[in-house]
């Protein structure tokens, strides 16, 4: 093509980029302020969430009435995968005590402590929908949050999670949040994780989007793939069974509780019937949904599954009407758009920058206020960045990482952010990057008490699936966090709860029947079916030519 | 009126954007095709897609091949060889451009053994090394591994770490890999590096580094039930005493 390159950027980008390079030594002491409450009021009417349309009632089920995003709207108002006819139930496969849908950090984690409660291995199966630690948790670069140092408490850390999620999170479930996260810590350490460390021996901690003390501690910028990387490993060695590449496609109940559940092996079509006592969803969220038609940071198995199936199963969920977008999405070059650039960046001192080369932005508000200014930025006040795909963002100064923190200091703190631009030709050290809001992730879900339990008997919930914990907004470093604490807690309880139920129960589709009739008196007439399993993302010009003959 | 008319055009604009990576590409906006070749057949497909994405353009659901996307779970490790070399290369599906006349296949899973431990049980020297990996001992040092890793690690020089037992620089160096099993597949010695990387790396963390005095202090002060009252009032708060307590933050210093 023409088009000449610099330094990995077209010309006119890379023009433009002198600007930012211009003003650096002017920002570098100087930042906007935090917003006032009223501010942050005002600037919210562009978030996704409360821009007009994109989203509509619910109109069947437990949670009937409340609002959620069409995408949502769309997998639970579907008809299930499968009914009565389809499967015989009288033939079971596997009957652990308790069975475990997703090998995230959430449901190994819950695997491990179920064991070391005293479940033996051979009671426990995990399940994939594709490899075990497949997840959204690997991806997680930033850090976790946990109040550990003399000058916190789990009380400040507490103050910050519920305000940052508008006062509308589970009080009770945020307290078991901040009490269990430096036992988290504590756990992770045992195991021998790499946590992050200072040369005198204390945690690295750092500053996290809306938290009042630096406690999110980290392993450079691949946080969730060391916590995820340890936990396997050791549930390896637990020597717990596992299945991959087996989603789950609906859940088995009596009529009232949870009693097991029907797998679905995703390459040659086979099912496979478990019963169990307890099963813990562990599946993630739903940023494959691309709600809005955002890009996303998430995993391709990000697809809503856990939370279909429970609602199929009678389960009561929260907060449905609120999305989270990573103020910090990569929106340049067109191979990583949606990519997440952590928050760790801006609690390093980069700053987003406009066009002309101003920070127009404290870079530290909550999520939903930061990448709200962004949006705003970009498509109201006009001072966003084009690119060549017709995308608009803003500049996140990354050099400025260094003026502050003195040279190599991306190398060592950044290693994955560094390598994926390399990838393309850029330097972040030398240049900044361009950015724009990504879809990242469900902050409600299935509803959890503190002991991980939903409203159905049977069922616990743990990880981005569980809704409660960070209400309509969640804050940086108390995803990892919950994952762990709230596994841990499922696993704990889980145990208790097998121990003391002898029986089994019966194994029926009865709950989907219930369902589908449901369905049928709302009048919802479509050939939507759900869970979704994956998305679609083949060629067009591919499909409208293929034919199923074979 | 007009302002909300503005809000949803704002929303559709976002959306019209980001179609690309959302719903695919529409073939009428490629300005550039490039041939690529999956496990042999050809395949017109847009430059500017990655491997992953030029697969699925050609047609291909993934289902083995794909995780995270993003190069952080190490699912979608794949061989290719471009037209005219006889060098064999390795990368991410997910991370690496199509180029023309790129020959590749996917390698999604690699058969190999990972032996059971349990770290808190094990002496912090090599010989736990040696005694789950016997066959660090047979490296022939040809850096075949290194130069396989799509993470650019020095693969080769982590399993001599291993060998002389020095843990700290094996978890230095073996920091970023992401367990794609390329390295494992290419030794000619069949060593499993990122096996023997994962116990160095945990017995490092277990025995090489001190838990912080700071933690041992606080988990001592949850254990007698410190936080407890001042939790029980913030459990039981009204919405304004939070947003109260919340307004009244005080930051800690930079």
């Amino acid at each position: 093509m023409a088009e000449k390159y610099i330094e990995g950027y077209p010309e006119y980008m890379y023009k433009l980029i002198q600007k930012v390079h211009k003003t650096r030594s002017k920002r570098k002491d100087y930042v906007p302020e935090a917003m006032t409450p009223e501010e942050r009021e005002d600037v919210l009417q562009y978030h996704p969430d409360f821009a007009k349309g994109g989203k509509r009632k619910l109109k069947i089920g437990v949670n009937k009435g409340d609002i959620a995003p069409d995408e949502v709207v769309d997998l639970i108002e579907a008809y299930p995968l499968i009914g009565k006819k389809d499967v015989d139930l009288s033939r079971v496969d596997y009957s652990p005590e308790i069975l475990i849908i997703g090998g995230g950090l959430a449901g190994t984690s819950a695997a491990i402590w179920a064991n070391m409660m005293g479940v033996k291995a051979e009671k426990i199966l995990l399940t994939n929908k594709l490899r075990h630690g497949d997840a959204n948790s690997i991806m997680a670069e930033g850090g976790t949050q946990a109040a550990d140092r003399e000058n916190d408490s789990p009380a400040k850390h507490f103050i910050d999670t519920i305000g940052g999620g508008h006062f509308t999170n589970k009080p009770d479930v945020v307290r078991a949040l901040v009490s269990d996260a430096p036992v988290i810590m504590d756990w992770l350490c045992d195991l021998g994780a790499l946590l992050d460390q200072e040369d005198n021996g204390e945690f690295v901690e750092k500053w996290g989007g809306g938290t009042s003390i630096k406690r999110m501690h980290s392993c450079a910028d691949y946080t969730g793939l060391e916590e995820l990387r340890v936990i396997k490993d050791e549930f390896e060695n637990r020597q717990i069974p596992v299945i991959e590449h087996y989603p789950v496609i609906e859940l088995l109940t009596d009529g009232n509780k949870v009693t097991g559940a029907v797998l679905w092996n995703l390459e040659t079509g086979e099912y496979k019937i478990v019963k169990s006592k307890v099963v813990i969803m562990a599946t993630g969220g739903f940023g494959r949904l691309h709600i809005r038609g955002f890009p996303t940071t998430n995993h391709y198995g990000a697809t809503y599954d856990g939370v279909v199936l429970s609602y199929h199963a009678g389960a009561k969920l929260i907060d449905t009407d609120t999305v989270q977008y990573h103020p910090t999405g990569a929106a340049y070059p067109v191979q990583i758009i949606g990519f997440l650039l952590t928050e760790k960046l801006r609690s390093s001192g980069a700053q987003p920058v406009n066009i002309d080369g101003n920070s127009f932005v404290f870079p530290l508000e909550p999520r939903d206020v930061e990448a709200s200014a962004i949006i705003k930025e970009c498509y109201v006040k006009n001072k966003g960045v084009n690119t060549p795909t017709g995308l608009r963002g803003v500049w996140l100064d990354t050099p400025l990482i260094e003026v502050k923190n003195g040279e190599g200091y991306i190398d060592k703190a950044f290693p994955g952010m560094k390598r994926m631009y390399e990838r393309f030709g850029i330097d972040m050290v030398k240049n900044p990057v361009l950015i724009f809001p990504t879809l990242h992730y469900q902050n409600g879900g299935v509803e959890i008490d503190p002991w991980s339990r939903t409203s159905v008997e049977g069922l616990y919930a743990a990880g981005e699936v569980a809704g409660g914990i960070h209400g309509k907004n969640r804050l940086m470093g108390n995803s990892t966090l919950g994952t762990m604490v709230f596994g841990r807690r499922a696993g704990i309880d889980a145990a208790k709860f097998v121990k003391k139920t002898k029986s089994w129960g019966k194994l029926t589709l009865n709950h989907v029947d219930k369902y589908v009739k449901m369905l049928k008196d709302a009048k919802i007439k479509t050939d939507r079916r759900a869970p979704i399993i994956l998305p679609e993302y083949r060629g067009k010009a591919a499909l409208a030519r293929m034919i199923d003959v074979f | 009126m007009a302002k909300k008319k503005t809000e949803k055009s704002v929303m559709d604009r976002i959306a019209e954007a980001n179609k690309p990576v959302t719903t695919g590409v529409d073939e009428k906006d490629i300005k550039q095709w490039v041939m690529i070749y999956i496990m042999g057949r050809g395949y017109k497909v847009p430059a500017d897609l990655t491997i992953l994405t030029a697969m699925e353009f050609a047609g291909y659901r993934f289902v083995r091949g794909v995780g995270c996307r993003q190069g952080f779970c190490g699912a979608c490790g794949t061989v290719y060889r471009k037209a005219g070399e006889y060098k064999l290369q390795t990368g991410l599906a997910c991370q690496t451009r199509v180029e023309d006349g790129m020959y590749l296949v996917q390698i999604p899973f690699s058969p190999a053994k990972k032996p059971i431990y349990n770290i808190q049980k094990e002496p912090y020297d090599v010989s736990v090394l040696l005694k789950y990996f016997p066959e660090i001992a047979r490296c022939v040092s040809c850096n075949t591994c290194s130069k396989a890793c799509p993470q650019d690690i020095e693969t080769m020089d982590y399993i001599q770490c291993a060998l002389r037992g020095d843990f700290e620089e094996l978890a230095e160096i073996s920091f970023d890999c992401i367990r794609c099993g390329l390295c494992a597949m290419r030794c000619p010695a069949e060593i499993v590096q990122y096996n023997v990387g994962q116990l160095g790396r945990r017995m490092y963390g277990r025995y090489g580094l001190k838990k912080p005095e700071h933690l041992k202090v606080r988990i001592k002060e949850l254990e007698a039930k410190k936080f407890d009252k001042e939790l029980d009032v913030l459990e039981k708060a009204s919405k304004e005493k939070l947003v109260e307590l919340y307004a009244a933050r005080v930051r800690e210093k930079d």
